[in-house]
């Protein structure tokens, strides 16, 4: 009833193609920015900030860059940690070394750094395809983590391997509190979500998907397979940076290589498989699963354990959520290989026939 | 007949003793050929006869150890994909070689890259250029759609339609180019009597309004018959016959290795 | 000179042990086309519960039985709940799965035994050659030859298994077709669950030897992220694949660490032998002993 479709016809290509053709979708979208951007931070609890909203909206934007790698250009990555690494620790370097820079145009420099990598990297894409493009990335995870863990220069000569990170000030205003640190992360990944439904709506995203479903195809129509594939390593590369320098400085606060490893790869890589390969909403709704089931399974034993007396282990707990996760991989690959987005777009199309069940 | 054949242009792509050879086996052996400008032209041949080989010459997907092509006047022994669809050749696939991942509209419009001017930073802010570009786009491809009859088939991701249908999108994919040259392999396969004149409705349609030259690879002897103006016949590779549709059918070497006797 | 020698045989002795686990792999794919990621968690799971078994007083060659009857079973389970459901999706689904899967056998493993590093023994010391240490100062572990052997009775096996048996050729039509071996008739869940079950064994004598060397604790299953450098240097296809890729991965790592390392610092070994195996694909993608992929249009 309410969320009908009819009405709303579209006179131009221009309202066609708009990301949320229906009325209903865009005052939803409308009210989910303004509870984001204005209620969240006044009424949210430093806990909630902090230990789930900051990590999900930075885990959200390194599962769009893998996305835009994987899920539209079809390169299986595992190396997203470590762009997301590089990011990290060029930022620090960049607001060590230059601080006249400020900490937005050095986040962007980092970025651009962790493209360049990402188009070395990407290089062999062109001869490799499927899991033997993952091997080469797996060699560049590994790489990149031995590199930033040994050459001194780039950890400022720091022995005891931790460094803290410096508190990022824009014009003047330290962004050090919860909620100022909470506006700035959904700000920046806000901004670069929505260049990315762009990107990957229009002729990038297409090209993208072309080389992904079959690039003997792509190429007949003219489209640069080479080019292609690099284009995606370059801008994946960029969008884990960014995402990587805000986890170091947004999120954990100190700047190690520790936190860049093999796991945090995989762990994108099941965001992207959960939330939707392909998809930018995907890539939230697939941050969303991964950031809130540990902290569920948590209370869940710490509940059980409450109502049987029995004693229940952190490391248990972790071994049950590996359980839990390989499942879940294993479930969504063979019920519903789209993921947690596709069943949202099934569900939206159920309540545009509500309530009549044809 | 005559008529028509005062409509047709000058050579516009010529085939010069091509050999194609995978490993022991002889794909393609000193095959030679022209076709002038706005005609249709048949290539037809028993099963592995190396018409699809052929084809993939012409556009570059093989490239053939001995031999040349010319096309517009350049002559070349390696052709690219990407090259050929930059000098205005497209093609149709015999196993239809859609995007699975997407829709028909998405699909029809990867079409147009070449002809797109916006680069990534552009599309990404979504401002004046890239949106002007994207509309220009759709407009010549909702003509397309049109022309072909898929209006309805739009937003349909095209792993779910039928047969027939994939292969307008096929088509139409490759007329999103605005080709000089579509070469069509084997366009009617598997196809009703229907959606075969349907299919061959739209390729002379092709042909008379946009004058495009037409190479295409058939078994339908009866729609090589009518729609051809001229037509070559391979037999393991080799040429056997070049000519309009009678001559080939009352050629003696065709017959045994082809058509067989009329009844 | 002898020093060369010594690093060069730890290498090489190393590298078989790459191999045993890179053999599991290979099975697996040649008779399914899975690449089976999980490999590493199966012999995880094969070594614990071998080992607590052990620790419990269980008798050796009862423990051994015991273990290989959990790998037959684990495989039937795997091939009914995974494999069946996704038979037609592309490899990279496939592949997908397994990381899954062997997330699943990760954490089943530490809670059905625990996850304390275990000691195993087997009765051969990881001591040096006394003839050899003595007369030419060379050091080579004796629990290191005893794999070689191992590894190599283990490889002239399944050789024979693939090439000479009525079972070993279905396995192989599998492997080229699953469509085409269908409509031969062939039963393809017993054939998978075969594959799984001798993969499992694999695994099993895989995770025996280098629990003896290193004990049996969680980093074994970041062994089998070593073997997939072992399998594009042999191919995916190729059991001597795995044994000559083995050997070239341990030993060139051993190498670089002992005379590169000290240059840059140490610590080759967590990546070179990546980065052998992306310098080889950009080269010879389908390895030294693989087939050439030719895409037909």
């Amino acid at each position: 009833m309410l969320y009908r479709q009819t009405g709303q016809f579209k006179t131009t290509y221009a309202a066609d193609q708009q990301i949320f053709p229906l009325r209903q979708d865009r005052i939803a979208m409308a009210l989910l920015l303004a509870i984001a951007f204005v209620a969240v931070p006044l009424i949210g609890t430093t806990y909630w900030l902090t230990a789930i909203l900051i990590p999900f909206l930075i885990l959200s934007l390194a599962a769009i860059g893998l996305n835009i790698l994987t899920g539209y250009a079809g390169q299986l990555s595992l190396g997203t940690a470590a762009f997301m690494a590089i990011g990290a620790f060029i930022t620090y370097n960049f607001i060590l070394r230059m601080p006249w820079l400020g900490a937005i145009p050095s986040i962007i420099l980092a970025g651009l750094c962790a493209a360049g990598v990402g188009l070395a990297f990407g290089l062999p894409s062109v001869r490799i395809k499927g899991f033997y493009l993952a091997v080469a990335t797996l060699a560049c995870q590994f790489f990149v983590l031995w590199v930033l863990q040994r050459v001194d220069w780039l950890k400022n000569y720091s022995t005891s391997g931790v460094i803290t990170a410096q508190t990022i000030e824009i014009f003047g205003y330290a962004f050090d509190s919860p909620a100022s640190k909470y506006l700035l992360t959904l700000s920046v990944v806000a901004v670069m979500a929505l260049a990315a439904k762009n990107m990957m709506r229009g002729r990038t995203g297409r090209a993208f998907m072309a080389v992904r479903d079959m690039d003997v195809a792509a190429s007949v129509i003219g489209i640069r397979i080479m080019r292609a594939k690099l284009l995606a390593f370059a801008i994946s590369s960029f969008y884990c940076a960014v995402a990587g320098a805000l986890y170091t400085y947004m999120y954990l606060l100190t700047v190690e290589p520790e936190a860049f490893r093999l796991e945090l790869s995989f762990r994108v890589l099941f965001m992207i498989i959960i939330g939707g390969v392909g998809s930018i909403l995907g890539s939230f709704l697939g941050a969303a699963f991964i950031t809130l089931l540990p902290i569920l399974l948590n209370r869940g034993s710490e509940w059980i354990s409450g109502i049987f007396n029995v004693d229940i282990s952190h490391a248990t707990v972790s071994h049950f959520e590996s359980i839990i996760f390989g499942s879940l991989i294993i479930i969504f690959l063979i019920v519903e290989p789209q993921g947690l987005a596709r069943l949202w777009q099934i569900a939206k199309e159920k309540m545009r026939r509500w309530p009549f069940p044809y | 007949m005559g008529e028509r054949a005062q409509q047709f242009g000058e050579v516009i792509l010529a085939v010069e003793s091509v050999s194609l050879a995978f490993g022991g086996v002889m794909a393609l052996d000193d095959v030679s050929f022209d076709v002038r400008e706005r005609e249709i032209r048949a290539i037809i041949g028993p099963n592995g006869a190396g018409k699809s080989s052929m084809l993939n010459v012409i556009n570059g997907v093989y490239h053939p150890q001995q031999g040349s092509i010319t096309f517009k006047g350049l002559s070349r022994s390696d052709m690219e994909p990407h090259k050929a669809a930059k000098e205005g050749i497209a093609r149709t696939f015999q196993n239809i070689a859609l995007f699975k991942g997407m829709t028909v509209l998405d699909n029809v419009m990867t079409g147009r890259e070449l002809k797109m001017r916006c680069n990534f930073l552009q599309q990404a802010l979504w401002i004046g250029p890239a949106r002007r570009d994207e509309i220009e786009h759709r407009e010549v491809v909702e003509g397309i759609i049109e022309f072909l009859e898929i209006q309805a088939y739009r937003k349909v991701p095209v792993r779910q339609l039928p047969y027939g249908l994939q292969k307008r999108v096929d088509l139409a994919r490759a007329l999103a180019m605005e080709p000089s040259v579509l070469l069509l392999d084997e366009p009617m396969a598997g196809m009703s009597l229907e959606e075969k004149q349907s299919m061959c409705r739209f390729i002379l349609d092709i042909n008379g309004h946009y004058g495009t030259t037409i190479v295409l690879i058939e078994h339908d002897m009866g729609v090589v018959m009518d729609i051809s103006d001229r037509v070559v016949v391979l037999d393991y590779g080799r040429k056997i016959g070049d000519g309009t549709p009678d001559q080939i059918r009352n050629s003696q070497a065709v017959i045994d290795a082809y058509l067989g006797v009329a009844r | 000179m002898s020093f060369f020698i010594e690093v060069l045989v730890g290498g090489l002795l190393a590298g078989v042990m790459y191999s045993l686990v890179a053999l599991g792999f290979v099975l697996i794919y040649k008779a399914s086309g899975v690449f089976n990621y999980a490999q590493g968690s199966m012999v995880f799971f094969a070594a614990l519960c071998f080992v607590s078994m052990i620790e419990n007083g269980v008798d050796f060659w009862l423990a051994i039985a015991i273990t290989i009857t959990v790998m037959i079973v684990l495989a039937v389970l795997i091939e009914r709940t995974v494999l069946r459901p996704l038979v037609n999706q592309s490899p990279i689904a496939l592949f997908m799965a397994t990381i899954g899967l062997a997330f699943v056998l990760e954490g089943a493993s530490q809670i059905i035994w625990d996850s304390q590093p275990h000691l195993l023994e087997l009765g051969i010391q990881d001591e040096p050659i006394a003839w050899l240490s003595q007369h030419a100062s060379i050091y080579i572990s004796r629990l290191d030859l005893f794999g070689a052997a191992v590894a190599g009775i283990l490889v002239l096996v399944l050789a024979v298994f693939f090439h000479k048996t009525r079972i070993g050729r279905a396995l192989r039509a599998v492997a080229d077709d699953h469509q085409a071996a269908l409509s031969i008739g062939i039963p393809l869940q017993h054939i998978w669950a075969i594959v799984w079950a001798v993969a499992g064994f694999v695994a099993l004598v895989a995770g025996l030897m280098w629990g003896a060397r290193t004990g049996v604790q969680y980093a074994l299953t970041f062994v089998a992220l070593k073997a997939l450098p072992v399998l594009i240097l042999g191919g995916f296809e190729s059991i001597s694949g795995a044994i000559v890729g083995g050997l070239i991965i341990g030993a060139s790592e051993k190498l670089a660490e002992v005379y590169l390392g000290p240059y840059v610092g140490g610590g080759i070994e967590s990546w070179f032998a990546y980065v052998i195996a992306l310098l080889f694909l950009l080269v010879r993608p389908q390895g030294l002993f693989g087939e050439k992929i030719i895409d037909r249009v």
